[in-house]
């Protein structure tokens, strides 16, 4: 056998390694490792000298100043003493989780583990529920970081779904234009969102904009949306609506056709009205899907920054701001581990409402399909 | 009566009635527009004198304003407004990260469905280990970055070469796929400021290569994801035929596997190109100016010089109008790619 032969079987053995490694240590190098480091980074106090970065470790402090101190209503929020409104929410609250682990407990599977995993999603889900009633319900309650990105994951994908499932029930009628349809929605999901950012601040201009004698004519030239707390946070949700309406519109749609026409009629054959075909035969069918769905958008939802930086860039105030631009405002002033601990936070709660998805709704819907 | 009856008379299961079909095309038709407009608008703005944009809205050239190329003219002549710079560093970076990211992933991801792997639990949380106690010891105690790194990587091969055979528990490629999957839901808040600090370190702030790598690292996981599932359509005996005539796996990869994975290589490729096209926090954080990307200066347009909308107008339509045309041809590729995802989930 010929040496360069030879190195070439060496190289043919190695083929397993050469294949995967180049991906798995850009993902260790890029994510794990930045993971950790940024652990560190967030947990010291990290000043630029000459030549380099001095690091010193103060523990927690970062985290106290955003949960407890000088940061907290930026990061919480304002309180104010509940109202009675908000009492009764939380009520409401409190009755749908004990009514739901009461449920769980007495189904006869329940397990400790499963147990201990519903209690901690309870709690979890209670304390942001708790901050979000109480930053938006009582008089001096004001909402920071932390509740403006809920309101826009949760809210935002909601309304999305919603518009979306709608309009792919519309398209998948049997009308001439499917996919004309089907690729005009298309567009807005491939803009940038810096692009889209722009496009609704010139299509919103008071005065200058393709609206503006409509707005005249209703007499509220004078006003304006971006002063506005909730207008502002309205117009940064309208445009993640416009450009992801259409992913949840193109994936439902696709999941509507796969739906065979034959239970359809044979349910039309027994008198089943408009309404019982879509609960009992559309919506199981396009469950799974749906669930992966805005488990997708909810891992991306958490990740906005663009529209309200460019929108609003965060304001009135911190109206609009969320946590992910929350950081970057730090990271802006130099303040890197306030930065890096407001990531932390983001990624706690992102993976926390995350998984308690998986756990909660999309395991069990995955089981009851089998 | 007889009318009413007609128009909601369902002429089949599928087929909707007529007032239902109208009041569908109507619904539609309404979001058709908003679609469109916003993209409408954005184009006749550019084509406005600043004079016309700021007397107020006006909606069709030629009939109720003069179209002029003032802004066009302005963006591409004049060299203060440097815009031609962001767009070729948007291109060029776009263009080579996807390619790279294009060729490790789908690597990674013919890898994943071929070959069985089956890392070592024992090693992986020993090299996690070992990585956080290198990165402590490097921020608390200042220890030199080279010195550690090298006596970590050491000590780990030691460590493989040795201890790791006595135990037994490893992972599968499902594993390996999942965890390259789960990268998604990290903010990048998060692994971006190490990031920085370690380009920073290195003087690479603001380069070609620290852009385009991080680019690369932030797509590989769906690539990875959406070729594996390609690859698992493409039959196995042309390969196994080719492994018997004694072809070596690169040259089975490159010549057999490669050319079969075509259309899930193109799709793949122009999703990851336009998610590189439209990065805007990675460069908000690792560029500064020379490799300034068009949403970073789109975004900062608005602080140096107001609302200029005609000037804004011929930049975003620099930027939408590449990812259109491609989405406009592709967008059966490419909705496809997404459905990969969403729908076997």
């Amino acid at each position: 056998m010929t040496q360069p032969n030879s190195i070439e079987e060496q190289l043919d053995r190695q083929a397993p390694a050469v294949f995967i490694m180049p991906a798995v240590l850009i993902v260790l190098f890029f994510s794990i490792f930045p993971l950790i480091v940024s652990l560190f980074v967030a947990l010291s106090r990290l000043k630029f000298v000459k030549g380099g970065i001095q690091a010193k470790f103060i523990g927690t402090l970062n985290f106290k100043k955003l949960l407890f101190g000088s940061q907290q209503y930026h990061f919480l929020g304002k309180f104010d003493q509940l109202t009675l409104f908000g009492y009764c929410l939380i009520g409401i609250f409190l009755m749908i989780v004990i009514f739901w682990l009461y449920k769980y407990l007495r189904s006869g599977h329940s397990s400790i583990a499963g147990t201990i995993g519903r209690l901690v999603v309870a709690t979890g889900m209670f304390f942001l529920t708790l901050l979000t009633i109480i930053n938006l319900t009582t008089p001096k309650g004001l909402p920071g970081t932390l509740v403006v990105t809920l309101i826009y994951v949760i809210l935002g994908v909601i309304i999305q779904y919603i518009i979306g499932l709608g309009l792919a029930m519309l398209c998948v009628q049997n009308i001439k234009g499917r996919n004309f349809f089907r690729m005009v929605f298309f567009i807005p999901m491939m803009i940038t969102p810096v692009g889209i950012a722009y496009l609704f601040r010139m299509l919103t201009d008071m005065t200058k904009g393709p609206f503006a004698p409509i707005i005249m004519w209703l007499g509220m030239e004078e006003s304006s949306w971006a002063v506005i707390p909730w207008g502002a946070r309205i117009a940064v949700m309208i445009g993640d609506a416009w450009q992801w309406i259409p992913f949840m519109f193109i994936v439902l749609l696709a999941g509507l056709e796969s739906l065979s026409t034959e239970q359809k009629e044979a349910a039309v054959m027994d008198g089943a009205g408009k309404w019982q075909i879509f609960r009992d035969i559309t919506w199981p069918t396009l469950l799974p899907v749906s669930v992966t769905i805005i488990l997708i958008r909810l891992i991306e939802a958490f990740k906005i920054i663009d529209l309200p930086n460019v929108m609003t860039n965060g304001g009135p105030g911190i109206a609009t701001e969320s946590l992910s631009l929350h950081s970057y405002f730090n990271w802006r002033t130099m303040d890197l581990s306030g930065s890096a601990a407001v990531g932390y936070l983001l990624m706690v709660v992102a993976v926390f409402i995350c998984l308690s998805f998986v756990n909660i709704v999309k395991n069990r819907v995955e089981i009851a399909q089998r | 009566m007889k009318f009413f009856k007609l128009i909601t008379k369902r002429r089949s299961i599928e087929e909707p009635s007529i007032l239902e079909g109208g009041l569908s095309y109507i619904v539609l038709g309404v979001w058709a527009f908003i679609c469109i407009f916003p993209i409408y608008w954005v184009i006749v703005t550019s084509f406005k004198e600043p004079y016309v944009v700021n007397q107020g809205p006006f909606y069709i050239p030629f009939w109720d304003f003069q179209p002029s190329l003032h802004a066009w003219d302005f963006v591409f002549m004049q060299e203060s407004m440097n815009t031609l710079r962001p767009f070729f560093n948007t291109v060029i970076i776009s263009l080579i990260s996807a390619l790279i990211t294009l060729l490790i992933g789908s690597m990674a991801g013919y890898a994943l469905v071929r070959i069985h792997y089956r890392p070592k639990i024992i090693s992986i949380a020993f090299f996690i280990l070992l990585l956080a106690l290198g990165t402590f010891l490097i921020v608390k105690f200042g220890l030199d970055w080279r010195v550690t790194v090298i006596s970590a990587s050491a000590i780990f091969l030691l460590f493989i070469f040795t201890l790791s055979r006595r135990f037994k528990a490893s992972l599968g490629n499902n594993d390996i796929g999942f965890w390259m999957i789960s990268q998604r839901i990290l903010p990048p808040v998060v692994v971006v400021i190490p990031i920085y600090i370690f380009f920073q370190q290195l003087g690479m702030l603001d380069s070609y290569p620290a852009m385009i790598i991080t680019y690369v690292a932030i797509n590989i996981p769906i690539v990875v994801w959406l070729m594996r599932d390609f690859f698992f359509s493409i039959p196995i005996d042309l390969e196994e035929n080719a492994a018997l005539d004694g072809a070596s796996r690169y040259r089975i990869f490159t010549t057999i596997v490669l050319p079969l994975a075509k259309p899930g290589l193109s799709a793949t490729f122009m999703l990851v190109l336009i998610l590189c096209w439209n990065e805007y926090l990675l460069s908000l954080f690792i560029s500064l100016t020379d490799t300034q990307t068009l949403p970073i200066m789109i975004a900062s347009m608005n602080t140096t010089r107001g609302p200029q909308w005609w000037y804004m107008s011929v930049i975003i339509i620099l930027m939408i109008i590449p990812v259109i045309l491609i989405a406009m041809f592709l967008y059966r590729f490419i909705i496809r790619g997404l459905l990969v995802g969403a729908i076997k989930g």
